[in-house]
């Protein structure tokens, strides 16, 4: 079912990683590669360096030492431009959705736009962007609804739209299923795919539900104790031997 | 051993909060005057601020103005000086009572909401959002906040003092006879600009104090619901103490300048 559509360019490379927070090391010497197209899941407990390691890779925090290489810039050398550039071919689909309380969806929608007007140059009406991206999501109608309005499965659809307005070469989810029930989930999960088979681009997904990695994932990296413990597919994972791995899976 | 203790951590923590909070507004001059500018957001700012603190401001004001008129005449009738009433009145809510009521009330409904909506903005990750979207956070959401009140604020005393002297002059009308028009005749005679120039200059500060705290505190709220609160709270605490310690320094360098 999956699309093996990876190739050999590689979208995000992270070498060494380390981040403390006082005495409290996330993440000790974290080592990963994204290829284009390819669908990668990293998987660990809360508190393991999952979301910090993503918010290493756009930027928002910054690591103690590591390479961190995405889409061939290396993120620490750019300047705050060059980043928010960078930024412009990166979608980010937030935990808790995090949409602005004070804005309608299509303002939510329209508001990554006002930085990168040179990626729809020619283009003055937003209007048309906006409901492409909603249609994408299904929730075309919810245009003029304040993210108070809607239900946690459709404010992350419409975070989904949001993440996917600047088609975007890379997209990060953190924790796309969590706080959904089963069917949402699953529906989230559809429109992931749905979106990645449509736009062509590469997915790292932070998780910590199984079922959500066993229906994406094409690679999938255990973090443990802020290292990589284990790689490998969904299906090579599950038939290993080790304690740690097992504890994954076992429901 | 363990007082001893405590005073000295939170002597150390005092210290830090003020480090912090210089370096905060540190950062806030450097970024007002770089490009580019929010100007859209800082107009609507500046609508939301005022807004939602002129029916408060004014009734305030209103009931300060009766109030502070009532409480005066009966000592003012004993010295035979009642006449002086709206030299009095005019004078203090002018320069004094004016400015800083105003500014409490506000400090209390502008600081507590700037802090208590940066707070959840950065609980629910919406700041983070804003900053992965290409747009800096801190002049968006900061710059323009504080901006709006540092410009409202001044706009609002001038209500808060009109509305007061009109509730003083009620008081006079029913109670000593007194017309509106002789009453504002003696309110503007006795004023002069030496009084109105540093209360506005004052306002100004004051604004600033609590744009300032209340985005500061928001900003830099820990994770959690319960850090929002505790924003909210301690922006509108740490507005107060700080607009006195401002009017303190405002009256002694004005005071400096009228021995001159």
């Amino acid at each position: 079912m999956k699309e093996a559509m990876a190739s050999e360019e590689i979208v995000i490379k992270i070498e060494n990683l380390c981040k403390r927070f006082g005495n409290n090391e996330v993440l000790k010497g974290f080592n990963m590669v994204l290829k284009k197209g390819e669908n990668l899941v990293v998987m660990g407990k809360s508190g393991s360096g999952k979301s910090v390691m993503i918010k290493c890779l756009v930027g928002l925090i910054g690591p103690d030492s590591g390479i961190i290489e995405v889409l061939g810039k290396e993120i620490d050398q750019l300047d705050q431009m060059e980043l928010d550039e960078l930024r412009s071919d990166i979608g980010f689909l937030f935990q808790g959705s995090a949409l602005y309380d004070s804005m309608t969806v299509r303002e939510n929608l329209e508001f990554p736009m006002r930085r990168h007007r040179k990626k729809f140059e020619g283009t003055t009406d937003t209007l048309p962007l906006v409901r492409e991206a909603l249609e994408n999501v299904g929730l075309a109608h919810t245009m003029d609804l304040m993210p108070a309005e809607l239900s946690g499965g459709m404010k992350r659809r419409v975070a989904l739209a949001r993440a996917i307005i600047l088609k975007p070469k890379l997209i990060l989810y953190d924790e796309p299923t969590s706080g959904l029930d089963p069917i949402t989930a699953k529906e989230i999960i559809e429109l992931m795919r749905s979106i990645q088979k449509k736009y062509g681009t590469s997915a790292l997904i932070i998780t910590h539900d199984v079922d959500c990695a066993r229906v994406i994932s094409e690679r999938m990296i255990l973090l443990v104790e802020g290292v990589n413990y284990a790689e490998g597919t969904y299906e090579e994972l599950i038939r290993s031997q080790d304690p740690k791995v097992n504890a994954f899976f076992k429901k | 051993m363990d007082v001893k203790f405590n005073m000295v951590q939170k002597t150390k923590h005092f210290f830090e909060e003020i480090g912090d909070l210089s370096f905060f507004a540190a950062r806030f001059f450097k970024q007002a005057v770089n490009p580019p500018f929010e100007f859209k957001e800082l107009l609507r700012q500046c609508y939301q601020v005022g807004n939602r603190s002129l029916l408060l401001v004014m009734t305030t004001g209103f009931i300060i103005g009766l109030v502070l008129t009532l409480q005066t005449r009966p000592t003012l009738i004993e010295f035979g000086a009642v006449s002086w009433m709206p030299n009095m009145v005019g004078i203090s809510i002018v320069r004094e009572v004016g400015p800083v009521i105003t500014a409490l009330i506000c400090s209390g409904k502008i600081a507590s909401g700037f802090g208590a909506e940066l707070g959840s903005m950065k609980v629910t990750e919406q700041i983070d959002a804003m900053e992965v979207s290409g747009t800096n956070p801190f002049k968006y959401l900061v710059v323009t906040r504080i901006l709006a009140a540092t410009l409202m604020l001044p706009l609002l005393v001038i209500f808060g003092d009109l509305i007061a002297l009109y509730g003083s002059s009620l008081v006079e009308f029913f109670k000593g006879n007194v017309s509106f028009r002789l009453y504002f005749n003696k309110v503007f005679e006795a004023l002069s600009f030496g009084d109105l120039i540093p209360a506005t200059i004052k306002s100004f500060f004051f604004g600033f104090v609590i744009g300032l705290t209340g985005c500061y505190k928001g900003y830099k709220t820990g994770r959690g619901t319960a850090g929002v609160g505790i924003a909210a709270n301690t922006a509108v605490v740490m507005a107060s103490l700080l607009l006195f310690v401002v009017d303190f320094v405002a009256v002694f360098v004005s005071d400096i300048f009228y021995e001159l």
